[in-house]
Order: structure tokens, then C-alpha cells, then sequence
């Protein structure tokens, strides 16, 4: 019998590969496809031969360089080896695993933490495996797409509230059976806009309705609260939130993610959460430079201040230069710069590579109510005349791209 | 308003100011196909009947909803058994 015409699954995208054609023919450099030639710094890389100040990379405390970081992977791939080749539950656990968990522990203040190979396994694991069939997981609108997908994932039923209004989470609470299982998932930062949540109302909601609260610190850690918990810790609801899942690719500046709580029952979850059991855990190397770098952070007082200075002087930089900005004031490590439109915001950034400076750009439906963006994340690492350069830069672009500048009130 | 022609009457002008494209809306007309609305569109028209029925409509249940008479009969199956 001879063979049917194939059909082509990938025709799917054809709509998007011309539209990233398009993109590409009008002259202007991939966003998507920036390669880093060295690295030179937490701040600094060479893409394309040019020295570029890197101004999105969410290396928030620059602990990608730090001394004992490096050394602790050293040591840990000469003695352990490079790699585990196994799942946690089975072969992949090593003392650099459990030695990890200890320092989330410690930098947390909670019994009980468990590393996954990703943050966005670490949702997609916690998400799916804590609300099942009859249970309800109510969640932001805006929230990750890691979240999104552990939603789609587990046999919850999905009820989105309108992004940090509390007066809407209430109100689709109210619509719940009292009875059933209920999961609040909120970010402390979410990191399109750069906005905090407001926490503090949206846990007493949850709280009042009988739900668990999960709160992912992604952008949050290292730098909010007194011991650099999190906006959680920051704004003193502590007690209320039972999960908190976090990263190690941002602050702790490796990669991996994490859960922790103070749940009596939750080490049952190492053997139920699929995403953390069917796959092979981190290499040696890298638990081992996250410990050392989770407790480096838990003392990081200085390097905290620096950050929220060198904020600072970015948001309000930018601001004095005419551009419009996601949050009125800085709430967090990243400042978003609200472009007009698609070929503007293409342009924009590609004028901003050449000149040797790398931002995110973030355009629907990544972002929420279809907004492009200029993402900046800063580093506590960068300096004041790294600063002012990329400021320069930006309103040099501006000037270049025919972005109209709004004079301040 | 919660009888089927009154559900259906008013989800139409529900999705009248999101229907870019100015497709005519019919009980077959589809979200996805028809009108091309991405899904952060639907997700908020989703929003908006539930609260304009006071009911719940799980982001779960949105697969199985591809046209508009579809919508119409989740919805008015959800309002009839909230009494
Ligand atoms: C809010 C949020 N959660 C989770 C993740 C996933 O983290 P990871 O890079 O470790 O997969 C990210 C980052 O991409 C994020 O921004």
C-alpha cells in the first residue's frame, strides 16, 4: 500500500514565521536570536564583537561571577562528577542536593524545602499536583506562564481573577463551594510590568475562603524583606502563605527551582509531583554553587542596597528623559519602558544592541493586555556610569527611532 | 433574561465591541476560527459572563467551547442549575 501525503504539523506556525520574516526584512537585528560570544561579567558580554552592557538578564545580585560560587561548582564536578543521571527519588540525590535543601531551609526559615530541576518545573510540579479533581485553583491573570501550564496540567477546575484586585478574587471566591479544596496562586512581583502584588489584602481573601496560598518569589529573592525572602516577607504575611516556589535563575544566579513550606505532610510530595520525580535532577556542580550562593545572599545587605539604588537611578533616569514607564515608582528590580507599538518597540531594541546595550522586549501575548515592552533588570553589580551610559543610550535611540518623548509634568 | 434566546441574546453583545474583525455572529460562528480572538480576549469575555450571571466558568471547560451556541449552552445550563 503506498504511503498517505504526509500532513505537515509544523503548518501550523506559518502565520508566525512570516511574521518574524517581516520583522527580519525591514533591517533590523533578531530579538530572539542574540547569541553571547563571552561573557565578561554579571553587567557585561561580548555579542557580535561589540562590548555590551547587559540590562536583562535578571542576575539581580551579579552572584554568576562571585568567588565562592565558582569554586563551589568546582569542587562539586571534581568530586562528584558531572552529572547525576537519575530522578531525585531514585540514584540523584546526592549530599550537594540535600546540602542545598539545608541552606533553603535555613534562608527561608521553614521545615521543609524540595529542588526541582527548573523553576518552571517548580510550578508546574506544585501547581498540578496540590489542587486535583474537585479542587479549585484560582489564579492571577497575569500569572507565569509556568503556572498557566501546571493549571492545564492538573484536574482542577481554572478560575483567573482580574490582575492584583482583590475586590475580583473575592468575589469569584464567594462563587466556590464552601467545601471544596482551594488553591490562591500570586507572584510577589510580576515581571512583564514590574509591579508588586498587593499581598497582604489578596491573602486575607484567600485566607477568609478557606484556600492554601502559593506564592512564587521568582523576581522576589534576595533583595525583599528583611532576610531577602521575598515580597511575602516584606510585607509581613509570612504566616499566612503556605508554598513558596522559587528559582535559582535569577538572584542565586545558577539554574533550578524550588518549593518550601512548613507543611506537615509535605515530603509525601517528592513521590506524587510528576515533575519532579520523571526527570533527572541538577548536576552537582550547580546545587552546589546554589547553596553557596543562597547563603551568601542571606547576609547581602549591602549588595540589597545597591540594587534599589541602582534602580533608582534607572526608573527616575529614565522618567526625567521623557519615557513612559510601567510603574509610577520603582517596585521592584525590573523597569518596564511602554513602547507604542510592534515595529516601534523592534526598532527600538535593535537600535539599543547596536548601540551596545541588551533589554528584553516583551510583546503579546506574553504580556498582558497587549502592551510592548522594553524590559530592563538590574543588577546590583551595575555601576553609576553603567547607568548613565545605557541612559545616554536609550535617549539616543529614541532620538534615532523617532520615539516621542513625553516632556514630565 | 436566563432563558436560552435571552442568554444568547446578551453573550452577542458581550462579544460585540471584542469582534475586531466584524465577522456576523451566529450560533455556529467560532472564537478561534472565526473571529481570530486570541486567548487573553476570551479569557476576559470569560470574565465578563461569569459576572454578569454571577455563575463559574472554569478556563477548563473553554476547549470543549468553540462557538458561540456552544457558549450559550454552557451558560444557560450553568445559570438553570444555580436555581
Ligand atoms: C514568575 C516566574 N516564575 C517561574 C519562572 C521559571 O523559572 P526558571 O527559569 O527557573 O524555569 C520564571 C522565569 O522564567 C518567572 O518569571
Amino acid at each position: 500500500m503506498p504511503n498517505l501525503p504526509v500532513t505537515d504539523l509544523l503548518s501550523k506556525f506559518d502565520p508566525l514565521i512570516a511574521e518574524h520574516a517581516g520583522l527580519l526584512s525591514s533591517g533590523i537585528r533578531d530579538p530572539f536570536g542574540i547569541v553571547m560570544d563571552k561573557v565578561l561579567s554579571p553587567t557585561e558580554a561580548i555579542i557580535k564583537g561589540q562590548h555590551t552592557i547587559l540590562l536583562g538578564t535578571y542576575n539581580y545580585m551579579g552572584m554568576t561571577f562571585d568567588p565562592d560560587v565558582v569554586a563551589a561548582g568546582q569542587a562539586a564536578i571534581r568530586d562528584y562528577g558531572a552529572g547525576t543521571t537519575g530522578s531525585r527519588v531514585l540514584n540523584g540525590t546526592y549530599q550537594t542536593h540535600k546540602e542545598c535543601e539545608a541552606a533553603l531551609m535555613d534562608f527561608y526559615g521553614m521545615s521543609h524545602a524540595m529542588v526541582f530541576s527548573t523553576g518552571y518545573q517548580a510550578n508546574l510540579g506544585m501547581v498540578s499536583t496540590l489542587a486535583g479533581k474537585g479542587d479549585f485553583i484560582i489564579l492571577d491573570a497575569d500569572s507565569h506562564a509556568s503556572i498557566y501550564d501546571g493549571c492545564k496540567m492538573s484536574n482542577a477546575d481554572i478560575v483567573r481573577f482580574r490582575h492584583n484586585d482583590a475586590a475580583d478574587l473575592e468575589k469569584r471566591l464567594k462563587r466556590l463551594p464552601a467545601d471544596a479544596g482551594k488553591l490562591v496562586v500570586l507572584e510577589g512581583v510580576y515581571s512583564m510590568l514590574g509591579d508588586i502584588a498587593p499581598l497582604p489584602e489578596l491573602v486575607a481573601i484567600a485566607k477568609a475562603h478557606g484556600a492554601m496560598v502559593l506564592v512564587d518569589e521568582a523576581h522576589g529573592m534576595g533583595f525583599f524583606g528583611p532576610n531577602g525572602r521575598g515580597v511575602y516577607e516584606e510585607q509581613g504575611v509570612a504566616d499566612d502563605v503556605d508554598f513558596v516556589v522559587g528559582t535559582f535563575s535569577k538572584s542565586v544566579g545558577t539554574v533550578g527551582g524550588f518549593c518550601v513550606s512548613n507543611h506537615p505532610k509535605f515530603e509525601i510530595l517528592r513521590l506524587v509531583c510528576r515533575p519532579y520525580t520523571f526527570t533527572a535532577s541538577l548536576p552537582p556542580a550547580v546545587v552546589a554553587s546554589a547553596a553557596t550562593s543562597i547563603r551568601k545572599l542571606m547576609t547581602a545587605h549591602d549588595k540589597r542596597a545597591r540594587l534599589w539604588e541602582a534602580t533608582r537611578r534607572l526608573h527616575g533616569g529614565l522618567k526625567a528623559r521623557g519615557f513612559r514607564l510601567a510603574t509610577q515608582t520603582p517596585e521592584s528590580a525590573i523597569v518596564s519602558v511602554l513602547m507604542p507599538d510592534q515595529e516601534t518597540t523592534a526598532l527600538m531594541w535593535s537600535t539599543l544592541i547596536n548601540l551596545g546595550v541588551y533589554v528584553n522586549m516583551s510583546r503579546p501575548p506574553a504580556t498582558p493586555a497587549g502592551v510592548f515592552l522594553l524590559r530592563c533588570s538590574i543588577c546590583a553589580l551595575h555601576s553609576d556610569a553603567q547607568i548613565d551610559t545605557v541612559l545616554g543610550r536609550f535617549e539616543q535611540a529614541a532620538q534615532m527611532c523617532g520615539l516621542a518623548l513625553h516632556e514630565m509634568a | 433574561m436566563t432563558d436560552r434566546a435571552g442568554v444568547y441574546a446578551r453573550i452577542i453583545e458581550l462579544i460585540e465591541p471584542l469582534n475586531a474583525k466584524k465577522v456576523p455572529l451566529t450560533e455556529t460562528t467560532t472564537f478561534a476560527g472565526d473571529m481570530e480572538m486570541d486567548s487573553l480576549t476570551v479569557m476576559d469575555l470569560v470574565a465578563s459572563m461569569e459576572d454578569e450571571w454571577d455563575i463559574l466558568i472554569p478556563l477548563n471547560m473553554l476547549p470543549d467551547l468553540e462557538t458561540i451556541g456552544q457558549v450559550a449552552d454552557a451558560v444557560h445550563g450553568l445559570v438553570a442549575k444555580k436555581g
